[in-house]
């Protein structure tokens, strides 16, 4: 369903991405992992096209997305539906509204079934009661749950999820990852998490793929994925004692 | 697309290396800054639909009523100050009774759009700057790009419109206070009878002024919004980028102001 091929980034004079090959098939969920500053998020922004690879091509299907623009990248965007790693609410609109804006701004639903939609997403993060609150009146974990409630209401396709857990507490964290799988096992959607947090990748993930200096060093599933050998991944499992038996268990 | 990547060059050699790179950021982003102005006259079409309505009364609101309270003031002691200023001088000749005069047209021509210029780009700019620096740096802009709402048409059409609209209306009304103050001062302090400064502050005055006054807030306005939403925009590096938007943007309003009212000036009156 995504298809990245050979794509390379360079930030800041660095390298960040090195010919990355990537292959994101339609259902599943894929989990990046590795390291701070290895290119997750960079990935992730080539997808929705916020990032123009230097070299290489991003596909969406039969579309390369990567050199879309106006209508087309727009009608290639509202097919994604992207949980930013703040969270990314606008700070003046109350979390229904915010939920609701992309669907009062495309002006295709009635006020009625806008209204309805937003408090069945909103029910579907455990939000309704909370819907006439700002974001600032709500905790760290409630935002990430409003901002979902936002990515997914107008029913996509494809789903990127960037840190979801980052700066959450572990109750908290546990409630996102259940959210991710319900999102998929109900939507159906095709999820794509960029995370660092290696006991929800394992958790959620369909497939694992480690980013380590710009390459994709290892990509298995979550069973083969802690059994892996290589140096890399097994520094990152162990860092967050997980061993070759599961996690927790050092 | 707003949302831009980080764009990384390799050190400045020398002092000519520095300069040429301050020269063609200058030029780029008063070229990109252009563009998005284009683009949120292009958006313009939307101007009467619900939201944007709703928007730009709120614009209107947040930029220019609550701006009434030190305009006031400051409208009020500009006029006040003229009228002293010129008065003392023109008693030496016994031709205090014309400070009417000289209120009416400065503030008319000048004073007034410039103070509420430069008090718009302290007040409204600089919190627009802030707005949409922070939205930048907090992936709010990028959020809205991603769910196919363009920022432009969402956050800089609104504060367009409101400013273009607002910023004429407030020249106007600091140019009343203004002579009003004028007026005050003339019968406290110089003993110029009420009559005879109003009568001498509408005779000597054109049309002209009123029109090229009005012509030089309005582009003040325009200035203002483009100059803070591209600043806001290009902010990068967290608060501190947020900080540097907001200075920058006062600063750059403030010398737009300037060189837009001479060229108006000179345009109008040469």
């Amino acid at each position: 369903m995504i298809r990245m091929e050979g794509v390379r980034k360079w930030l800041g004079g660095k390298l960040v991405l090195d010919g990355i090959d990537l292959e994101i098939r339609r259902g599943e969920t894929l989990v990046i992992v590795g390291p701070s500053g290895t290119g997750k998020s960079v990935t992730l922004r080539h997808m929705v096209r916020l990032m123009t690879p230097d070299d290489g091509r991003v596909w969406i299907e039969n579309e390369v997305v990567s050199e879309a623009h106006g209508t087309a990248l727009e009608r290639l965007r509202r097919r994604f539906g992207v949980l930013f790693q703040s969270g990314a609410l606008l700070e003046w609109l109350t979390v229904g509204e915010n939920v609701a804006l992309r669907l009062r701004e495309e002006g295709r639903l009635t006020e009625a079934e806008i209204e309805r939609r937003v408090m069945e997403k909103l029910d579907l993060v455990g939000l309704g009661p909370d819907c006439n609150k700002f974001p600032s009146e709500i905790s760290g974990g409630m935002r990430k749950r409003a901002a979902l409630a936002r990515a997914i209401v107008h029913q996509p396709e494809i789903i990127l999820y960037d840190e979801p857990t980052s700066g959450l507490d572990p109750v908290s964290s546990r409630t996102i990852d259940a959210l991710i799988k319900t999102m998929n096992r109900e939507l159906g959607v095709t999820s794509v998490v960029v995370t660092h947090d290696l006991h929800s990748a394992l958790s959620i993930g369909n497939r694992i793929a480690m980013l380590f200096n710009g390459h994709i060093v290892a990509m298995a599933g979550p069973d083969d994925f802690i059994r892996s050998e290589q140096p890399v991944v097994r520094q990152f499992l162990e860092a967050q004692f997980i061993t070759r038996k599961g996690a927790w268990e050092h | 697309m707003i949302t831009r990547e980080p764009r990384y060059q390799l050190p400045a050699r020398g002092p000519a290396g520095h300069l040429g790179r301050h020269m063609l950021a200058l030029v780029g982003n008063s070229g990109r800054a252009v563009i998005m102005l284009g683009e949120a006259i292009w958006c313009l079409r939307y101007v009467f639909t619900r939201r944007s309505r709703q928007a730009i009364v709120t614009q209107m609101y947040v930029g220019g009523i609550k701006s009434l309270g030190v305009i006031t003031v400051v409208a009020a002691f500009t006029g006040m100050i003229l009228a002293l200023q010129t008065g003392l001088e023109m008693r030496r000749f016994g031709q205090e009774v014309y400070i009417g005069a000289a209120v009416m047209v400065s503030m008319l021509r000048e004073m007034g759009p410039f103070m509420t210029g430069l008090i718009l780009a302290a007040s409204v700019g600089a919190a627009i700057a802030a707005q949409m620096g922070t939205m930048t740096v907090s992936e709010e802009i990028a959020a809205l790009e991603v769910m196919s709402i363009n920022p432009v048409r969402f956050l800089v059409m609104p504060r367009l419109v409101a400013l273009a609209v607002m910023t004429p209306l407030l020249s106007f009304y600091s140019c009343i206070l203004g002579v009003i103050g004028g007026g005050v001062v003339g019968l406290t302090q110089l003993g110029v009878p009420w009559g005879a400064y109003v009568d001498n502050a509408t005779r000597f005055v054109e049309n002209k002024d009123l029109y090229v006054g009005m012509l030089k807030a309005f582009l003040f306005g325009i200035l203002i919004v483009t100059i803070a939403c591209h600043q806001g925009f290009s902010a990068t590096q967290g608060a501190v980028g947020v900080g540097n938007a907001t200075r920058r943007t006062v600063i750059v309003c403030f010398l737009s102001i300037l060189i837009c009212g001479y060229i108006v000036t000179r345009v109008f009156y040469v």
